[in-house]
């Protein structure tokens, strides 16, 4: 028999397993407090959902918190955190949305599924917005690259993201892909999306007006991701996690693509009050959320949602995840235009309930009242902790064991080619060659360049707009082995390197999304690298002049007591204002002049040279100089409105010595360069704030006088040319022999 | 003389129709969209079958796509002489059809491939390719996981003999095709399909490292002037 809220007024002491839902008893006893009795099962499912970690930020919304109390003053910022996804104004009448999110766990239960529902799930929060999403990128962390699970894992993971981003039609136009054992049994997937919009077309998720329409269109609903949310992104693995299987998601990457371009046509037809998709807590999330936001009430038949699996009970059907549905808040007489184009796109599409002043949510099923809550109590007041923190026990011996004590390489040559050979920093052409980075004709620069750009050349129906120049770019970073050295100074330096990729190929940063992948934040220990991480990166945005516009949280990336490296993963937008001018990654032609720009020191801690010859972590990471790199991207994009640069290069991981070899890699050409301090030092060290361009001689002087007048170092290495990278008394390499070593490590490990 | 008319056809997950619109914008002609589902060809003078996954492509690619109310209407048109090429999905598109003979199946890497790829004009005679010089090499990208062309060894030595191959990969094959076959013509040379895409090398700021892919969408207006 149906449980139903009558049945729970007459039977109060009826047991409920909210401990199996992942509930704690103080919760359950909120929730019977919040509704005068106790829940019935359809609502248990409900606030279970809603304020499991995943969903309700509850140990994270404390830190979080700084993002908006510390963030800088942006003209930009359209629409902050708190929604499906951040806008910013990119100038000429359009907006950017864009976001970063986790699908780590599922990614390991079913590397192919898990990556691929991450992505469709990213994407539909930025539909959500109004947008048409134009591109994708990942940040991918796996195991060891000869970890025999890292076979299983990252060859799914990239077929997944590739199948389901290439099906919809969005180039992929970057990310990262990093091996550290760390990662092995808790890979880091992370999916962002970017969309564009016109300003004045933005959608919220809202559901106003008593009496309209709660629509829900797109795929029907099974059984796949019940209870994903909560069981699978809230619990730790241990030994029974295949026993989770059926709790992955399945993605249709073609129902997402019928989506999005019917999404658009509703939204050109101006047919949408409120939209939001069905991501994590499927109907559950949406239906709360949604009246949370609008007028308060709203009445959901849950007998008319349509099933793929018609022996699914209300319970599984409010909290299964099945991909590739969105939920629209529609006036009554636009329900023919609607659902005329819904049927143009074969996109199934039902009345489900209707929007009330009442205050309530009420679901009905055959009849019966089975949910009667106030949907703010579940969407929004869900417990927050403040939970204790304090710094790991290990955390001043592992930052006392410097790298000083490592011995330094006698050939540098040799040590150059084993970085470079070395899985983090070898070509990841086996991962990007499987995705489609073409698509939609727009795409400017893409892997291997240090950012992605594509142009803004859309047309958006219902909007009268003129063509622009403009282009956006994105990257994504983070170290977590600096993370782990220093979470604060880690998340600035993920930011710092972000920001700065973004630089170099001449866009001017605007805004900050973030992926917090963490240990179980119950421990102590990896709240305080959270606490240290969140406080550093809020800093470091008020810093560089670039708020935070929504992002996500990962947490409980462990297995049994041994967590990930704190990982905070940064991604940055910026705009180009003549996308003509964007500056290509690299040596792009021979007789250009090599210069450096900032300051190389002694900093070798978290350092790939530490970790691939010594497998070392230990000291401090390289300091963090923000005024720095505020001043280095200043010239990058003054540099390249200028048409000063004819290439560049970020530094990074392995320094000055693996910058120079991936930009002779672009397209070929040598370079010969003298260093006027330590070798082992100027090649080596992972100094921040600090880049490579190439500079056409006769605009040398130009680009060293603006150097100056921004007091950013400036030094010239040498010139482009030949087929060798020399550099003097130091190493001579072939270009070739670069390449050779730089492309066959990953084949290699994958086949 | 009014602008040239080519048909771009959408289907339900086809994906590059608005960047093969694009690219014959650039060369002056007008893109004209056409809808899967309609009988109606709207009085165009040649047709573009772009990439994608039409329906998903979870049977066979192309193999629904071939049933679609608009390839009723492009069937015969194409029978009769109209100019018609199919990249990518749209080749798989045509072979589905018997509008070209063979098949495209799984790369043999098993793994789906987008990088820039050399190929050689193998045959200039076709309403597609006019404007190349025989022998021509060319750069256009490839992206796919079911390129690999595969027909029956006597539909492979009348391709060969009757100069029905017209582009073919050089430096490396990405996907195993026969022959290292990248795109075939029909008997007649006004219905081209071929993997490789022309519609992501047409600008020099995106898209593959290329303008290669011009080529192919001025041979079709010099095809259209000269008729």
């Amino acid at each position: 028999m149906i449980d139903s809220v009558r049945k729970a007024a007459k039977t109060p002491d009826e047991p409920m397993p909210f401990a199996e839902l992942g509930m704690k008893p103080d919760e359950y006893a909120r929730v019977k407090e919040i509704l005068g009795r106790r829940p019935t099962g359809s609502e248990l499912a409900i606030y279970s959902v809603m304020w499991s970690e995943h969903c309700s930020y509850k140990s994270s919304k404390v830190h979080l918190k700084q993002f908006a109390t510390k963030a800088p003053k942006s003209e930009a910022l359209l629409v902050g955190m708190g929604e499906n996804a951040g806008v910013v104004d990119i100038g000429d009448g359009w907006a950017a949305t864009f976001k970063i999110e986790s699908h780590n766990h599922p990614s390991y239960v079913e590397p192919h599924q898990g990556a691929a529902t991450g992505v469709g799930g990213i994407v539909r929060d930025i539909m959500s917005m109004g947008a048409r999403p134009i591109a994708v990128m990942d940040a991918l962390r796996f195991g060891g690259a000869d970890a025999v699970d890292t076979r299983r894992v990252l060859p799914g993971v990239v077929e997944g993201i590739g199948h389901y981003g290439n099906c919809l039609g969005l180039p992929n136009i970057g990310g990262e892909v990093v091996f550290d054992p760390c990662y092995i049994g808790n890979p880091l997937v992370n999916a962002l999306c970017v969309g564009l919009l016109r300003k004045d077309q933005i959608k919220l998720a809202t559901a106003p007006g008593p009496g309209n329409k709660v629509v829900l269109f797109g795929a029907s609903t099974g059984p796949d991701g019940i209870g994903g949310a909560s069981v699978l992104a809230s619990a730790t693995f241990e030994d029974e996690s295949h026993a989770k299987r059926p709790a992955v998601q399945v993605g249709d990457p073609f129902m997402e693509k019928l989506l999005i371009e019917c999404c658009l046509e509703l939204y050109a037809a101006d047919v949408v009050v409120g939209i939001q998709d069905l991501g994590a807590a499927g109907v559950s999330c949406a239906t709360t959320e949604l009246a949370a936001k609008g007028t308060g009430g709203m009445h959901v038949d849950l007998t008319r949602v349509p099933l793929r699996d018609p022996s699914l009970r209300p319970e599984e059907i409010l909290m299964s995840e099945s991909q590739e549905r969105m939920m629209a808040v529609v006036e009554p007489r636009d329900i023919p235009a609607f659902m005329a184009i819904c049927e143009k796109w074969d996109v199934p599409a039902t009345v489900i309930g209707e929007v009330t002043d009442t205050g309530r949510l009420v679901m009905t099923w055959e009849d019966e009242i089975i949910v009667d809550i106030p949907p703010g109590t579940a969407a929004d007041d869900g417990p927050v902790y403040e939970r204790p923190y304090h710094e790991p026990a290990g955390q001043a011996a592992l930052n006392a064991d410097t790298p000083d004590r490592l011995e330094r390489p006698a050939d540098l040559r040799e040590t150059l080619l084993k970085l470079l050979g070395s899985p983090n920093l070898a070509s990841k052409e086996w991962v990007t060659s499987q995705y489609d980075r073409y698509v939609r004709s727009n795409t400017v620069l893409a892997q291997p360049a240090d950012a992605g750009m594509v142009r803004i050349s859309e047309t958006m129906a219902g909007a009268e707009h003129e063509p622009t120049t403009r282009g956006i770019a994105l990257a994504t970073d983070g170290n977590g082995r600096y993370a782990k050295l220093d979470p604060y100074a880690g998340a600035q330096l993920a930011l710092a390197e972000a920001y700065r990729n973004v630089a170099v190929t001449g866009a001017r940063p605007l805004a900050v999304t973030n992926c917090l992948n963490f240990g179980s934040p119950e421990d102590p220990e990896v709240m305080w690298q959270f606490a240290e991480a969140t406080r550093g990166l809020a800093d470091a945005c008020r810093a560089l002049g670039v708020p935070v516009t929504g992002g996500n949280v990962s947490f409980y990336n462990q297995t049994g007591s041994t967590a990930i490296h704190p990982t905070p993963v940064v991604g940055v937008l910026g705009v180009i204002d003549d996308v003509a001018k964007r500056v290509p990654t690299g040596f792009t032609a021979e007789g250009l002049r090599v210069v450096l720009l900032g300051d190389t020191r002694e900093e070798f801690g978290g350092s790939e040279w530490a970790h691939v010859a010594h497998r070392h972590l230990g000291g401090l990471p390289p300091q963090a100089v923000l005024e720095a790199e505020r001043a280095l991207a200043t010239v990058l994009v003054e540099g390249a409105r200028r048409g000063l640069l004819a290439g560049s290069h970020d530094l990074s991981d392995g320094g000055l010595a693996v910058a120079l070899a991936e930009s002779c890699l672009v397209r070929g050409v040598g370079a010969s360069v003298a260093l006027s301090g330590e070798p082992f030092t100027d090649l080596f060290s992972e100094s921040s704030s600090r880049a490579l361009v190439a500079v056409r001689p006769e605009a040398y002087d130009e680009f060293a006088s603006l150097c100056g007048r921004h007091d950013v170092p400036c030094y010239g290495l040498g010139m482009t040319g030949g087929d060798t990278l020399v550099v003097e008394d130091v190493l001579e390499i072939p270009v070739a022999e670069l390449r050779e070593t730089h492309e066959a490590a990953l084949p290699a490990l994958f086949g | 003389m009014s602008a040239a008319r080519v048909g771009v056809v959408t289907f339900p997950g086809t994906l590059d129709d608005q960047d093969a619109a694009r690219a014959v914008h650039l060369v002056g002609a007008q893109a004209v969209p056409l809808w899967h589902a309609d009988h109606d060809l709207k009085g165009v003078d040649a047709v573009f079958l772009p990439g994608g996954f039409s329906y998903g492509d979870y049977l066979r690619c192309g193999a629904i796509s071939r049933f679609a109310p608009i390839m009723e209407e492009l069937v015969p048109a194409a029978g009769a002489g109209l100019p018609v090429i199919g990249t990518c999905n749209g080749f798989q598109i045509l072979c589905e059809a018997h509008l070209l003979p063979g098949a495209l199946t799984r790369n043999a890497s098993l793994h789906y491939v987008c990088r820039d790829q050399r190929v050689r004009i193998e045959q200039t005679a076709t309403a597609w390719t006019n404007a190349f010089d025989q022998g021509q090499e060319i750069v256009l990208p490839v992206k796919h996981g079911e390129g690999r062309y595969v027909a029956s060894d006597e539909t492979l030595a009348a391709l060969e003999a009757g100069g029905h191959v017209v582009v073919r990969y050089v430096g490396g094959n990405p996907n195993g095709s026969l022959n290292d076959i990248a795109g075939i013509r029909n008997e007649a040379g006004n219905v081209v399909g071929l993997m490789p895409h022309p519609e992501h090398a047409v600008e020099e700021l995106v898209g593959a490292p290329s303008t290669d892919g011009l080529g192919f969408f001025t041979s079709i207006l010099k095809n259209l002037v000269d008729a």
